[in-house]
């Protein structure tokens, strides 16, 4: 029988420290109160006092509530019986059914030695252009959609969850609304996706550390899979609140802040849960899609920066569209070479007149005289706002392909695209006179 | 087994282990911590009266107060010898193939193998005889490594002269074989292994001078050996925001650099960029050797999930092991990706240390550690009169693209060459993104100067006209002026960009570039006539095409010697009369 402690010397926001011999870094305790029992965690030692990090919150806890330590750190089971269930941040049951302890695993296991990882190499296709044309998803890899509140990014991660080539679903909210945790799970069930999905909920009402844990079930029951031979797409929303419960917690603990409150690992702390995004050699794969709202809009705001800086590329979610500037998958070139062979120039060419197009714009709406040139510009960037970003499509990349070149040739002739002759030849459309 | 020093450990703070000890400790020096059967390497960073500071390089999970401590009374070492090229290591020097081949897909902490199979046969053939004075450094013999003469040297730890009493015949040895023994004049004798040990944070003092780097280290990106060139024993940096294309210029770098060894120090950035590396470099074949680039290179990959402490000791590691191939006379490349990411391994240590913060929280001392870093580039005479060279080019990934920030406003105190990345470029997929105005370098170009600055100058005024077009529109503009912007436009396009997905624009030979550039010049010296601005953006988009077309053409063949006819009779199309 463990030892329970009844002396607890401090409470400081969500953290107690009680005095107790014996006891493991990282381990878990239970803390039962008059508000009933919590999982508390402990983040630090020193001497004879531990300190611990109340899941639940200290709100109520009284100095001579029961502390008694589990002797183990946080787990979550893995099994298959999880397919179509719904938890919270601490691995309860939200839907009602019961809980499941078998084949516990510990969450935040080591990283993944990089002589094991294979280069990514299998596209995932999604059924949407601005995806698979211009910034194609691959197996593996990490990729966070930036946002601002208001877009209908969950909407976009519902489709993808519906239309994305995978075997398993992983769903992560953090800091959810309860209509969007609700809007979630009627989509997924609808669409006949929920079978193939788990998902983890922490929605805003919810205790602040159950929402640090979410990444972590998430992906920890994702490794599982995944090890399994599955392919495993974890989507995780949103990620903003996963790094301001930790700036909120580093607070707490008095750590020295580095650039807004934030604590000086945010990095590391971010990097740890994208890394887990990986193609085994030799087993399954974890892709990882996750929001991150962007406070203010600004992608030099820290959350974003880092994030950046961590996986591999962005999608950027503006006024319903994922805009092509910016937006960058960058392991598209391991995949789109063996798609289709024109799919690189098409990719390129129609992002390249894009750009150009926006900059007629500029000088029109400055009451430029528009030379013909730029009237062509005008057309092409007009057609391909309409057919080409919608992200209510569903096309699959060879159709999308062809559509691009029937809107160049619409609107330009040969030698004004700068492609190469021998793709023209094979694929310039024949005008019908 | 000598009796090694012990503690306890008092508190565990993240990867921050404080531990009392019982009798005297070392700064810097390694210590273990035992949990379970496991012992857990770390590093004391800080002693204060009986308890010192650990940072450990390892996740402390389920460490206890009073779990045993046992300090090894050494400093972070390497181990230097025969069969480092090849091998992929973490940021301690593990071989990662090997732990894998233990452990399984995930890396098990507390497991640490040696980082070269000491078991290995080399064939040894002796330099030094008996009776020969040697110092630190020289030549005791040498074996086959690959492509290269690998010198076993005398430790460079000796102090002062010694005599050699024996040396082995030549034969083939393991590792762990003395090859020779050595005796000072105090009559203390040391026996020579084929491998040495020497402390990462310390520098390979054993060369006679260190010299000016004046030759061109030869990248073969256009942008970088025309407009900003790298010096052999030179030091660089490429910062830019996320997305610029520091990590596929970095690639590009490492594949066709003309250097003999590449040492890649993947710090804290994706596993995913070391495992195409990983996956790449076996089968590439490096066009001056015809072996594989793999043979020429040593990866140390600490990646950004990869415990930190590990990430601040993996760009020493890596500089360690290019100083020691430097000893070797021969030029080595070191490419850290990312340093910024090492800027924060200390940071986060400073935080927990309860440092006083500097700016943006990092430790006040960053920037003398910066600079201590890049120092140890550079191109020396060894003591045997032969040269040998570090270059290191660092990365920087700022934040928020910021260059503002400590980290690279420390770095560009102590750099060569800039190599700014920026994101207007990356955003209009200008590649490499280097801004050609920002960016600079002290070293010498492969192209004549004077070229270099007519052509910076058509793109300085190319860009002025472009800005003002912004305000007073393509009508406003003289055509005079915008042939000089459409000229900026085609220097940049058919110079600056560069496809390194291509496999003939990826690489572009010094022959090649001089002869390219002279080419471009030459366009970009010609007076020509044009009845409106459209005719001339459609020359110009003409001739930019030519030019591409010819970027794709094996250098000297058939089809660019033509493609060269085609842009001869393009110019002439509306040169002006003289």
């Amino acid at each position: 029988m463990r030892k329970v402690y009844h002396k607890i010397i401090q409470i400081a926001g969500n953290v107690i420290t009680v005095e107790a011999d014996n006891v493991g870094y990282n381990d878990l305790a239970e803390v039962t109160s008059t508000r009933g029992t919590s999982l508390a965690q402990v983040i630090r030692l020193l001497d004879n006092k531990v300190f611990l990090q109340v899941f639940n919150g200290t709100r109520g806890i009284n100095t001579g509530d029961e502390v008694r330590f589990l002797g183990h750190p946080m787990r979550v089971s893995s099994s298959d019986a999880l397919l179509g269930r719904i938890f919270n941040g601490a691995g309860i049951p939200r839907d009602g059914r019961p809980e499941i302890h078998d084949d516990l695993v510990e969450i935040g296991g080591p990283s993944v030695n990089p002589a094991k990882r294979v280069v990514p190499r299998k596209m995932i296709r999604t059924g949407i252009p601005m995806i698979d044309v211009f910034n194609t998803l691959v197996e593996s890899q990490k990729l966070p959609i930036f946002s601002i509140a208001g877009e209908p990014y969950n909407d976009l991660l519902a489709r993808i969850a519906m239309q994305a080539e995978v075997d398993i679903i992983v769903l992560g909210g953090m800091g959810l609304k309860y209509d969007d945790y609700l809007k979630f799970r009627n989509t997924l069930d609808e669409h006949g996706a929920l079978p193939r999905s788990v998902m983890f909920v922490h929605t805003a009402s919810d205790p602040i550390v159950e929402c640090l844990l979410v990444p972590d079930m998430s992906l920890a029951v994702a490794e599982q899979y995944a090890l399994e031979g599955k392919r495993v797409l974890v989507l995780l929303t949103d990620m903003t609140n996963f790094a301001d419960a930790l700036k909120e917690i580093a607070i707490t603990m008095e750590q020295v802040p580095s650039n807004r409150g934030y604590p000086g690992d945010l990095y590391s702390q971010l990097a740890s849960r994208y890394e887990k995004a990986v193609d085994f050699d030799g087993a399954g794969s974890i892709t990882i899609l996750a929001v991150t709202t962007m406070p203010g809009d600004d992608v030099t705001h820290p959350i974003p920066d880092n994030t950046g800086y961590i996986t591999e590329g962005q999608f950027y979610l503006r006024g319903g569209r994922i805009e092509p500037f910016g937006s960058l998958s960058r392991l598209k070139q391991n995949v789109n070479g063996k798609t289709r062979k024109d799919h690189r120039t098409v990719m390129d060419s129609m992002i390249r007149f894009y750009a150009d197009y926006k900059e007629t714009l500029e000088k029109q709406s400055m009451g430029f005289q528009m030379s013909k040139w730029d009237e062509k510009l005008l057309k092409f960037g007009k057609l391909f706002e309409k057919n080409m970003m919608d992200l209510s499509m569903n096309i699959q990349l060879e159709d999308a392909l062809d559509l691009g070149w029937k809107i160049l040739a619409d609107c330009f002739d040969r030698t004004e695209t700068g492609i190469k002759t021998e793709l023209l030849n094979e694929f310039w459309p024949v005008k019908e006179s | 087994m000598p009796e090694h020093q012990t503690g306890r450990v008092k508190g565990v703070n993240g990867n921050l282990v404080t531990v009392e000890f019982d009798t005297a400790v070392m700064q810097n020096e390694v210590a273990y911590v035992k949990v379970g059967d496991m012992r857990l390497k770390g590093e004391v960073i800080r002693v204060r009266g009986n308890r010192a500071d650990l940072q450990i390089y390892e996740s402390t999970a389920g460490l206890k107060v009073n779990d045993e401590v046992e300090f090894v009374n050494e400093l972070l070492s390497v181990a230097l010898g025969p069969g480092l090229l090849t091998k992929v290591y973490d940021g301690l020097q593990n071989p990662l193939k090997l732990l894998a081949e233990k452990a399984g897909f995930f890396l098990k902490r507390g497991l640490y193998l040696d980082a070269l199979d000491m078991d290995s046969i080399w064939d040894f053939t002796p330099i030094a005889k008996p009776g020969d004075k040697v110092r630190a450094g020289d030549y005791l013999g040498s074996v086959p490594e690959g492509i290269f003469t690998h010198y076993i040297m005398a430790p460079f730890s000796l102090k002062g002269t010694w005599e050699v009493i024996f040396v082995v015949p030549a034969a083939k040895y393991n590792l762990k074989t003395p090859i020779a023994r050595l005796r000072n004049a105090d009559g203390d004798e040391q026996d020579v292994t084929m491998v040495q040990y020497w402390p990462v944070k310390l520098p390979i003092p054993c060369y006679k001078d260190k010299l000016l780097p004046d030759r061109t280290m030869i990248t073969q990106q256009r942008t970088i050996d025309t407009f900003f060139p790298v010096a052999v024993g030179g030091t660089f940096c490429t910062p830019g925001p996320f997305g610029a294309g520091k990590t596929v210029l970095q690639h590009s770098i490492s594949r066709y650099a003309e250097t003999d060894i590449v040492v890649i120090a993947a710090c804290g950035e994706r596993a995913g960029e070391v495992v195409e590396i990983l996956c790449e470099y076996p089968e590439l074949q490096d066009p001056r050797t015809g072996k594989t680039l793999m043979d020429r290179s040593v990866i140390i990959c600490n990646t950004s999930s990869m415990p930190v402490a590990a990430r601040e000791a993996s760009v020493y590691t890596a500089v360690t092991i290019a100083e020691y191939y430097r000893q070797q006379g021969l030029n080595t490349l070191l490419l850290a990706d990312s340093t910024s990411r090492w800027a924060q391994a200390l940071r986060e240590m400073s935080g927990r240390l309860e440092e006083i913060p500097g700016e943006e929280a990092f430790p006040a001392y960053l920037e003398s550690q910066i600079a201590a870093f890049y120092e140890r580039a550079g191109l020396v005479e060894l003591n045997n009169g032969r040269t040998g060279s570090v270059t290191i080019g660092g990365s920087v990934s700022p934040a928020g693209g910021n260059f503002e920030e400590p980290v690279t406003q420390a770095t560009l105190k102590v750099v060569g060459a800039f190599l700014g990345l920026s994101r207007e470029r990356s955003d209009a997929r200008r590649f490499p993104s280097i801004h050609p105005l920002d960016s600079w370098s002290h070293y010498t170009s492969v192209v004549p100067e004077s070229e270099i600055k007519f052509a910076r100058s058509i793109l300085r005024r190319g860009q002025e006209v472009n800005q003002m077009m912004k305000v007073v529109g393509e009508e406003g503009t003289t055509t005079d002026d915008f042939v000089i912007y459409l000229k900026s436009e085609f220097l940049d396009f058919v110079y600056l960009q560069q496809n390194t997905f291509d496999a003939v624009d990826a690489a572009s030979s010094v022959e090649r570039q001089k002869y390219c550039f002279s080419k471009v010049i030459q366009v970009l010296e010609t007076m020509f006539t044009f009845e409106d601005k459209d005719q001339a953006r459609r020359f110009f988009q003409e001739l930019q095409l030519n030019f591409i077309d010819w970027n794709y053409m094996p250098f000297e063949s058939e089809k660019f010697n033509s493609q060269e006819r085609v842009i001869d009779a393009k110019i002439q199309e509306r040169k002006a009369n003289a």
